[in-house]
């Protein structure tokens, strides 16, 4: 039993760091897009995509399947590379990133790429869109799930907290949100740009089941999510401690990398710390 | 098909709506509704009592009704969305832009309250601009009723309709025009009245003082055609251009601002395929105010004598350049 834990994690350490690699290469390649907040997200989307959702990549608009709203659509480098490798699309197609007829949109488009869920982009919107999923799966007595990944500085919007009043009236508890807690937004620290914390006490104020997890520590993610899927009566929020830029040392907790990418020499010094890691 | 001016009862649009949401409920298992606090308003209550597991109160929040309404379209279910006009596309403009409109999903936003008939309540809540900023999205429609009867036709061929609508309604009671064997079809306009000597153009409740202005014109010997735009987007281009072609004076007629809605659009269409004399009457770039649904219509030059007016105007541009 613990083997296989040992496996599973093994086997998701390697999909964040292909993920990782992904990354940097589309960015370097594009040569704009948004580094700092993917790289952070990986190990979340890494856990949802590679042992999480229930999907069929042959079969994307399954009505059954399990969804993942990407509410921070600029990370959608890391959507695109976990998709990519999931089976959705080539993963060769990953490097027409941001060019002129790409499926890969800056933002994701969720009629151009199959495995996309919503179209978002302007912040504040993916937690409404699954709400949304979620009550027809109310209507229809569906058991799937609906997991939707906010940026710690999106929650300013003030839809987000629309939504999480609306879905705790409503006790989808088919619906999951997650903050990717890095603690910065563009200009800055978010508790200094307009703070939203205390995050946990907000949340719970809301009628929201919360709990904390290391967002880079696949064990208590996977433990975290199975607690989501456990709650009752109620929506959950899993808020992921995070470090902007993880993974590649010289974008770590880095406002600058934010929303800039690598040139063709820091993409190669990315890659080699991505190789050792 | 049009009603005799005799017989003419008076049914607001919002409250045909209340009766045939409720009828397509029976037909289509997937629609469900959504609304913000004003369900007893936009009439969404009847459906709420009749479906109440397919009914959302979304709150005082209409970023999260369109978001929401968002998500239940990607999962299968056919969203109508009610709020004011108002609140609905200015407050949501952003949701509705880039959550449902880009996507293209089966949303259909069917909004109450529009235009300056709202009264009482003034400037803050009459939507005078909405088609403008529900015309410039792509993908969306834009439908504007002028009747109770044709309410229920178009908001049935809203939800019939694959991607997103926008239906304009109103507050006030209001003539009902057409009678039962009345012919709604998405995206044609409808010729109410031919005549040769000057054509408008006009939707919602501006259908109405329309005809009555043509059959004024008529009694002094003037044949003016009326054409009702119910659908202005897609807009019937076709019958903009015949018409425009056979009269060569335009008159548009509209409860909303002149820029951006249906005279913008019949002004587009005249300056690309026909150009030819123009006058718009609508809301000349200003707020509305509060008062009486029909004191403001005087006030702010929306009625069947400023139409009148208009088709004169309109009638002397042509006929100077055509050196008369
Ligand atoms: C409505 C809206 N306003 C502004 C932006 C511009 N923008 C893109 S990313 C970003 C900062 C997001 O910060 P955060 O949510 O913390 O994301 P992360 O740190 O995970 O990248 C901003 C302001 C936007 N995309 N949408
Ligand atoms: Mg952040």
């Amino acid at each position: 039993m613990n083997q296989e834990v040992e496996k599973l994690i093994k086997y998701l350490e390697e999909k964040a760091r292909c993920l990782r690699c992904h990354i940097i290469r589309m960015l370097a390649e594009a040569g704009s897009g948004h580094p700092g907040g993917s790289l952070s997200a990986v190990e979340i989307v890494t856990a949802l995509y590679f042992h999480v959702l229930r999907l069929d990549p042959r079969n994307p608009s399954w009505p059954d399947r399990d969804r993942f709203v990407l509410s921070k659509g600029h990370a959608a480098p890391l959507l695109y590379a976990a998709l990519a490798e999931k089976g959705f699309f080539p993963v060769e197609e990953l490097l027409t990133l941001r060019k002129l007829g790409s499926r890969l949109q800056g933002h994701p488009d969720l009629r151009k790429v199959p495995g996309v869920e919503a179209s978002t982009g302007s912040l504040g919107q993916g937690l409404s869109i699954g709400l949304g999923i979620a009550l027809a799966g109310k209507i229809d007595r569906k058991n799937y799930r609906v997991y939707v990944l906010l940026g710690d500085g999106e929650i300013q919007e003030g839809q987000v907290w629309e939504a999480a009043m609306a879905a705790a009236h409503y006790r989808a508890d088919n619906l999951t949100a997650i903050v990717d807690y890095n603690g910065l937004q563009i200009d800055g620290p978010v508790a200094e740009v307009l703070s939203p914390l205390p995050l946990a006490e907000k949340w719970r104020s809301f009628g929201w089941e919360v709990r904390e997890s290391d967002g880079h520590n696949f064990r208590e993610l996977l433990e975290a999510f199975s607690w989501a899927a456990r709650v009752q009566g109620k929506p959950s929020l899993v808020i992921a401690r995070t470090v902007k830029g993880k993974g590649v040392p010289f974008m770590e907790n880095a406002v600058d990398w934010h929303g800039k990418a690598p040139t063709k020499e820091q993409a190669e010094e990315a890659l080699a710390a991505l190789k050792v890691l | 098909m049009l009603e005799s001016g005799s017989r003419q009862r008076k049914v607001a649009t919002r409250e045909a709506y209340g009766q045939v949401l409720v009828e397509l409920g029976k037909r289509y298992p997937e629609l469900v509704v959504l609304d913000a606090d004003l369900s007893k308003s936009t009439k969404t209550a009847e459906f709420a009592k009749v479906f109440p597991d397919r009914f959302f109160n979304m709150g005082i929040a209409e970023q999260n009704l369109m978001g929401t309404a968002a998500g239940l379209a990607l999962a299968g279910k056919i969203p109508c969305v009610s709020t004011f006009a108002v609140f609905a596309t200015g407050r949501a403009y952003d949701q509705i832009r880039n959550s449902i409109a880009y996507p293209a999903l089966d949303v259909k936003i069917i909004a109450s309250h529009a235009g300056i008939t709202v009264g009482e309540d003034g400037a803050s809540h009459q939507a005078i601009e909405d088609i403008s900023l529900m015309r410039s999205l792509p993908n969306m429609a834009v439908i504007v009723p002028a009747d109770a009867t044709e309410t229920k036709k178009a908001v049935a061929a809203a939800v019939a309709h694959r991607g997103p609508v926008y239906v304009r309604l109103g507050r006030p009671p209001v003539p009902v025009l057409f009678g039962e064997d009345y012919k709604f079809r998405f995206g044609e306009a409808v010729v109410l009245r031919e005549g040769s000597d000057a054509v408008i153009f006009a939707t919602g409740i501006m259908v109405g003082e329309a005809l009555k202005a043509a059959e004024r014109l008529a009694a002094r010997g003037s044949q003016v055609a009326v054409v009702n735009v119910h659908t202005i987007k897609p807009l019937d281009v076709e019958t903009v251009v015949r018409l425009a072609r056979k009269t060569g004076a335009v008159v548009t007629a509209e409860e909303h601002t002149i820029y951006g809605g249906l005279g913008s659009a019949v002004a587009e269409v005249l300056g690309e395929h026909c150009p030819a004399p123009l006058v718009r009457v609508g809301i000349r770039d200003r707020f509305g105010e509060s008062g009486k649904p029909d004191e403001l219509m005087k006030a702010f030059g929306l009625t069947a004598d400023d139409i009148i007016r208009a088709v004169e105007i309109v009638q002397k541009r042509r006929d100077c350049l055509l050196g008369k």
